[in-house]
């Protein structure tokens, strides 16, 4: 298989799961700030804070409502994190290796496309928000089918496979971290209906409010973190993904004699080894931010090592 | 319906797409409207397009079928009407069926194809428009019918050519006999532009040069066909000659069952065979790679079309590399060895230590390769120097030179600009004749006599006695013409013919080929960078001959 080709595979997975992330944040914060008691100071302040670009965002829009940053965050085609952005780079590299997909696969990453640009032409999505980031959803689940269902699960789909779960892995901890930023409006508000929630609409965003409830039954941070981070069986949990992460590269690596397989190979089971012998109270006491920021520091050094191993 | 209604209703759409619609297309036809809602299957952007399209069909003729009983054939060469209005024996069937249609049936029809394209991406992009506009290749949905007869000579003809030009390309880059007779003035072929230096000497395997080939013919008013161009560089196309077969027999099965039309899907599968013969010997299983000079080239949907198709990589430029006299590419599990490179591109960009330096879209040291037999390239670097148009005249001279043959299929009558008594003739005639520059291709800078203002005709003048060399000029033929679906209703449009020709071992012609047809009314430019769009090509088998495609072989 070609470096180039692997190469575009990989992001073309990862930016598809950025733009279906980048929607499930936008959705989340809908959700969120029609609950939200009145008085709370910039509500869709935290999103941008949590997404790390508020400098770009400064520089463009004045103020933080669910219209600017709506705008910035899914159709600002000059912020390369919008949507619309992350789907035509998506596009373009898929557009590029083309031949080493099925069919089906690119036929509905250019359905995904075009279907978002016309949205964005049209203007009438704002109407109507939930039921266009809804529509994203779909379409990006449709597309990971398409990819499982007709596929060879060879080295191509490996790197998509592996592109995607760093992508979701670095995005679930960041939708976290939008809790983080998300102040109460007193001290006194904690454990409250209001702070629950903030923690539920959480969970909602990353599909888990359900399996979170057959679990744990009541909301409480100890458990919604563990859940985002730690649970070894919910396909959107850091763990989950960086676990998958391990198998797609021992699949990539298997047979392979070259020395140069374990860097990334050992990167990643490292931060898998802490993450197993890590308690969600203690992340807590450590300080959730601090956590997630430490976690995404890793999955960039993760990221880089698969770049210098495999595409370089 | 009632799903489209609830998922306009859901993304918030369906008053939009309402008003968009107007009443207009609900008052001239409620049946027809709802009928064509019924097959809709797509997103939200396709219906509005799609009903566009279906209100500007309404407006022009709601209640009348389209047929051909209105159609006028011309004072042209009609490819599928003869003069009395008759169908030709060969179309007559498709006539028949197309003819018996519902109303609205051919245009909604002509939507669904569109609407196919589109999703499968074989767009291009609108240059300068940042909102990320595409189009797709224009087509039409009649398709274009050759007879069986009309075939066999034609095939003849091409095949002949191709060997006879496959014979002088080995002889000009080599012996030099049929400069050294004079049959052809040798400045004319050694300082072409197109002979490249670096390939004098060179022994391509079996003493083929032009592996594949897409030679366009054209039929003047009496139907009689002539070539008018030899694309020996890297011609393309038979992507859309593919897809168009494969759009119509999704959308439009019920006419291949009336007529007997030769299948074209094998073409990648003898490309393929094509390509491993050209892999030296002692390789047991060749690698071979399709070469793009990637994703921003306008013929890349094609590329990736072939490689997919053969089952081959597709590689750029950066992805290869040369070690040790081979050529590598680069894989996730370190370099691999390539026999046999299928280049789209153009051969003075593959090396840049050999020809162009500037660049990149090739590989250094690639042509130290191919000297050393280490790796098989189609087409042969240096090819151009046999369809540069001044050459192109002595085609029927290399025939009966190498051949000792008489041509099959004629040149269009060409003045060669360098002749003195030519050229004088030309600058005497430049308002009847269609001028070209010897070494462009595409359509562009050519000057069509009838259509020009005096101040062009002076411009090309001025050209043309500045640099004599550089330009030929050939009568205005009137191209034959074929009924096309334009605003509602079938009129004649001007179309010309590309088949494609494969010579490894031997010479296959594919039965069909890509017709170009020109939309803008008595334009004879049929090039898609000009407003040029394209018909599926029906070959007709000949009788008794069982290998037809069928609606339900796909």
């Amino acid at each position: 298989m070609l470096s180039r080709v692997a190469e575009s595979i990989y992001w073309m997975a990862r930016y598809i799961e950025r733009a279906e992330n980048t929607a499930r944040f936008i959705e989340v914060n809908l959700n969120l700030v029609l609950d939200q008691p009145m008085g709370v100071d910039q509500p869709w302040r935290p999103l941008i804070n949590a997404s790390g670009d508020e400098k770009v965002f400064d520089k463009h829009y004045e103020i933080a409502d669910a219209d600017s940053v709506t705008r910035f965050m899914a159709f600002d085609r000059s912020y390369p994190n919008s949507v619309i952005s992350t789907l035509r780079n998506a596009r373009e590299n898929a557009r590029s290796v083309r031949e080493s997909l099925s069919s089906e696969a690119f036929e509905q990453i250019n359905a995904l496309y075009h279907y978002v640009n016309a949205e964005a032409r049209s203007g009438v999505v704002l109407d109507s928000p939930t039921d266009f980031f809804d529509s994203i959803r779909r379409h990006c689940h449709l597309l990971t089918g398409i990819l499982d269902a007709t596929m060879s699960h060879d080295l191509a789909w490996h790197f998509a496979n592996m592109g995607r779960l760093l992508e979701r892995a670095d995005k679930s901890s960041r939708i976290l971290d939008v809790k983080y930023f998300t102040l109460l409006p007193t001290v006194d508000s904690v454990g409250t209906a209001h702070d629950d929630l903030q923690w539920s609409s959480l969970l909602f965003s990353i599909s888990g409010f359900e399996a979170y409830r057959r679990q744990h039954h009541m909301i409480r941070s100890e458990s919604v973190v563990d859940f985002f981070l730690l649970h070894p069986e919910f396909p959107r949990s850091v763990l989950f993904c960086i676990e998958n992460t391990e198998w797609s590269l021992a699949a990539i690596a298997r047979g392979a004699t070259d020395e140069r397989h374990a860097v990334a190979a050992n990167l990643v089971a490292e931060v898998r080894q802490r993450l197993r012998e890590t308690e969600a109270t203690e992340i807590v006491r450590f300080g959730l931010h601090e956590f997630v920021d430490s976690l995404q520091s890793d999955m960039n050094r993760i990221g880089a090592a698969i770049t210098q191993t495999y595409f370089r | 319906m009632k799903v489209l209604a609830a998922h306009l209703v859901d993304t918030g759409r369906y008053h939009r797409l309402r008003c968009r619609l107007g009443r207009r297309a609900q008052q001239h036809s409620p049946t027809g409207f709802s009928e064509f809602l019924r097959g809709w299957r797509g997103t939200p952007c396709d219906v509005v397009r799609t009903c566009n399209l279906y209100q500007r069909a309404n407006t022009v003729s709601v209640s009348d079928p389209i047929s051909f009983a209105d159609y006028e054939p011309g004072d042209f060469f009609d490819e599928l009407i003869e003069p009395d209005n008759q169908a030709r024996p060969d179309a007559a069937p498709l006539v028949e069926v197309i003819n018996r249609l519902p109303s609205g049936d051919l245009l909604r029809r002509q939507a669904a194809i569109e609407r196919s394209l589109h999703r499968m991406g074989i767009t291009f992009t609108v240059y300068g428009d940042t909102s990320g506009t595409e189009k797709i290749f224009p087509f039409d949905i009649v398709p274009r019918v050759v007879g069986w007869m009309m075939w066999r000579h034609v095939e003849a003809g091409l095949k002949q050519r191709i060997k006879a030009l496959n014979l002088f390309l080995d002889d000009v880059y080599n012996a030099k006999e049929i400069l050294r007779e004079g049959l052809i003035p040798r400045d004319l072929v050694e300082n072409a532009s197109t002979y490249l230096q670096p390939c004098v000497g060179l022994k391509p395997p079996g003493g083929v040069w032009c592996h594949v080939t897409g030679t366009d013919l054209i039929r003047d008013a009496d139907g009689a066909v002539f070539v008018l161009e030899d694309n020996l560089r890297c011609p393309s196309g038979v992507s859309y000659v593919l897809q168009n077969r494969a759009v119509m027999k999704r959308n439009f099965p019920q006419v291949f069952g009336s007529c007997r039309v030769r299948p074209v899907s094998d073409y990648p599968s003898r490309l393929y065979e094509t390509l491993q013969s050209l892999a030296s010997d002692r390789v047991a299983d060749p690698t071979v790679v399709v070469l793009t000079p990637g994703i921003y080239n306008s013929a890349y949907y094609e590329h990736s079309f072939l490689a997919h198709q053969m089952g081959v990589e597709l590689v750029e430029g950066r992805d290869l590399v040369v070690k040790d006299g081979f050529v590598y590419m680069r894989t996730i599990e370190g370099p691999q060895r390539v026999d046999v490179i299928y280049r789209r591109v153009d051969d003075t960009f593959i090396d840049p230590q050999v020809f162009n330096k500037q660049s990149v879209l090739g590989v250094a040291g690639l042509m130290d390769v191919y000297r050393r037999g280490n790796v098989a390239l189609a087409n042969a670097p240096g090819t151009g120097v046999a369809d540069d148009k001044v050459v192109y005249a002595y085609v029927p001279e290399m025939i009966r030179y190498y051949l000792n043959e008489e041509p099959i299929l004629p040149n269009v009558p060409t003045y060669i600009c360098q002749r003195d008594e030519d050229r004088k003739y030309v600058l005497d005639h430049l308002d009847e004749l269609v001028v070209k520059p010897a070494g462009e291709s595409g359509g562009y800078g050519m000057l069509i006599g009838p259509h020009s203002t005096a101040e062009q005709r002076a411009e090309f003048a001025e050209k043309i006695k500045h640099d004599p060399r550089n330009f030929i000029a050939q009568p205005t033929l009137s191209l034959s013409r074929m009924p096309t679906l334009i605003d509602g209703v079938l009129q004649g449009r001007h179309v010309d013919l590309r088949p494609y020709i494969l010579h490894g071992k031997d010479i296959w012609v594919l039965p069909g080929g890509l017709t170009r047809v020109a939309l803008r009314k008595g334009s004879l430019v049929v090039n898609s960078s000009q407003g040029g769009g394209s018909k599926d090509t029906w070959v007709a088998a000949e009788p008794g001959h069982g290998d037809v495609d069928t609606q339900t072989d796909e």
